[in-house]
């Protein structure tokens, strides 16, 4: 299933420095990289970047030309409806089989659909999917954000 | 007698053969250099009264400014006709300080060269890539004419071009690589990034490292990523260049001491350490003829060792130098040295040997920072994995070297790369007049 469903997040380290994130931006724009989904996690030093975009590869080496440290991680896309109790089904079954999520992040789409992206513990990895699979849910498979 | 056999010499022949030429060199010094035989005036000495290896710890030192105060021919004992080659530092503080060499003095470089090669068995076989600098450092042409004597193949790289460097090594099957140690690694980076991979597509089995101090896990990096034996090599223009000292296979870093003589002494008080302590090292040339060195102040900082090495040679050995004298850092009163920071940080996982120290004043306290280029590895994890490992470095400054310092991560390639020796501290101190 993994090979299916397990979606390339680039990861990008940013200082905090003014301009940092127009400069990962702008990169991505000029390679005509579309995001897909995005989310940064910060401290008060540093972020980091995390991005689901059409083209992977070609992100991650538009990003490392430009210098930054920027490395791949599989995370897994679920489909929900976007309405109330849509998130806790997910992390319900997840966390009733004792898996940890470390990051989680989510966008609502068209058509009364939400996609949550999960990073779990590799080791996870299989197991999750397997679970989620089973009790129902709707898994993403990950060519659907790619072009 | 072979040049290796030098190496292996009986301790008594090689005292009484260092006695002779130390009383050579005290008295053409003595007679041909007007500074020297005014310091030796002053300080009552003349040079009959050597008549031990022992005497010489009562001559005076020779320092850098001396050189620098004689810019730039004032410290030759030889005419200019009879000077051959000059060497210079680059003189980014000051007047730079201007080395001479004779006929003679060239063929005592190479044969000092050559036995730091011998270290590794280098041979007529070897292709030794040599990316020190060509120029006025003596590091290219020190390492060049030494290989050259072998009559292995020397491709004169010289410094920059790391791609070109690369595809030159690998297209000509470089077998021995001479540069900086923070180059070396430089090249494995970039050529990593190249997609090369380092032990396959190379056939370097060997490499000559100086002319910067580096930490010991620094040389481990360097001879497990290239897959190599790491020889460092120890010297400095003023006495001859690189060629002072080289390190064996057990990596004792052997002084060619029937050419210099080492002493280590206490750098506040100048007095001589016994073997086994710590201080700096102090180098007087027995066979150099245009620029004779007594007691030359090399500010680098090591021990002398005279218990015997397993690789059998008997000229003693020192320590891999810890730092020189002038990087050393004092911070809030404890002594810092950029190699101790650069060992703690090749422990750690996460970030790159990529490193600068910034010191600054707060208040009447000095505040120190490392900054640290993360590695792409470690991005998978959560922001906490990259504070945990802000923290933990932190905590290893503290417990490896007691001080006190900011850990800031920054991004690949935002600190200065090293083409040649690296730039690894920033003293924002003395720019507000702090000190």
């Amino acid at each position: 299933m993994r090979g299916k469903f397990a979606v390339k997040q680039i990861s990008v380290f940013l200082e905090n420095r003014r301009g940092r994130l127009a400069d990962v931006a702008r990169a991505l724009s000029e390679a005509e990289v579309n995001i897909r989904a995005l989310f940064l996690a910060d401290s008060s030093e540093f972020g980091i970047l995390r991005l689901v975009v059409n083209n992977p590869e070609k992100a991650r080496a538009v990003l490392s030309a430009e210098g930054f440290a920027a490395s791949e991680t599989d995370v897994f896309a679920v489909e929900v409806e976007d309405r109330p109790g849509g998130f806790y089904k997910v992390v319900k079954t997840l966390s009733e089989n004792g898996i940890d999520v470390e990051y989680t992040y989510a966008f609502a789409g068209a058509s009364n659909r939400a996609i949550l992206f999960f990073k779990v513990p590799d080791s996870e990895f299989d197991r999750a999917l397997e679970l989620l699979s089973n009790e129902g849910h709707k898994l993403v498979e990950a060519a659907e954000f790619y072009t | 007698m072979s040049l290796k056999e030098k190496d292996y010499m009986p301790r008594e022949e090689l005292q009484s053969l260092q006695l002779k030429r130390l009383k050579e060199t005290v008295e053409r010094a003595y007679h041909l250099v007007p500074f020297y035989r005014k310091k030796f005036d002053e300080a009552g000495i003349k040079p009959s009264d050597v008549k031990s290896l022992e005497d010489l710890k009562r001559l005076p030192f020779t320092t850098k400014q001396d050189l620098r105060d004689n810019y730039p021919f004032g410290l030759f004992a030889v005419p200019l006709e009879q000077v051959v080659r000059i060497h210079s530092s680059s003189g980014t503080t000051g007047k730079p300080t201007v080395v001479g060499y004779t006929r003679h003095d060239l063929s005592v470089w190479t044969e000092v060269m050559v036995r730091t090669y011998l270290m590794a068995d280098v041979n007529e076989k070897d292709i030794v890539h040599n990316a020190y600098g060509y120029g006025l450092f003596t590091g290219g042409l020190g390492f060049h004419y030494g290989a050259e004597a072998i009559g292995a193949s020397v491709v004169p790289a010289s410094g920059g071009f790391t791609k070109r460097q690369l595809m030159l090594m690998k297209d000509f099957g470089a077998t021995v690589l001479c540069c900086t140690p923070s180059f070396a690694l430089h090249l494995a980076e970039v050529a990593k990034e190249e997609g090369y991979n380092l032990k396959e597509d190379f056939r370097l089995r060997a490499g000559f490292f100086g002319a910067e101090p580096a930490s010991k896990a620094l040389k481990e990096t360097v001879a497990e990523e290239w897959g190599i034996q790491y020889v460092e090599a120890y010297g400095l223009s003023e006495i001859i260049g690189p060629g002072v000292a080289a390190s064996c296979k057990h990596g004792n870093l052997h002084v060619f001491e029937d050419h210099f003589i080492p002493e280590v002494i206490d750098p506040e008080t100048g007095e001589v350490l016994p073997d086994g302590e710590e201080g700096e090292l102090v180098l007087t040339t027995l066979t150099k003829q245009a620029l004779p060195m007594i007691r030359y102040r090399t500010k680098d900082i090591t021990v002398i060792h005279r218990e015997p090495c397993p690789c059998g040679r008997t000229i003693l050995y020192i320590e891999s130098i810890k730092g020189r004298a002038d990087d050393m850092l004092i911070v809030n009163g404890v002594n810092v040295f950029p190699s101790q920071v650069e060992h703690v940080i090749a422990k750690v996982e996460g970030v790159t040997p990529n490193y600068v120290i910034v010191v600054d004043k707060k208040g009447v306290l000095d505040k120190l920072e490392v900054w640290v280029e993360v590695d792409e590895s470690i991005l998978k994890d959560g922001v906490g994995t990259l504070e945990r490992l802000q923290r933990k470095l932190e905590e290893e400054l503290l417990n490896n070297l007691y001080i006190n310092a900011k850990v800031k991560l920054v991004e690949p390639k935002t600190l200065e790369r090293s083409m040649g020796k690296a730039k690894r501290i920033v003293d924002r101190r003395q720019l507000e007049g702090g000190r």
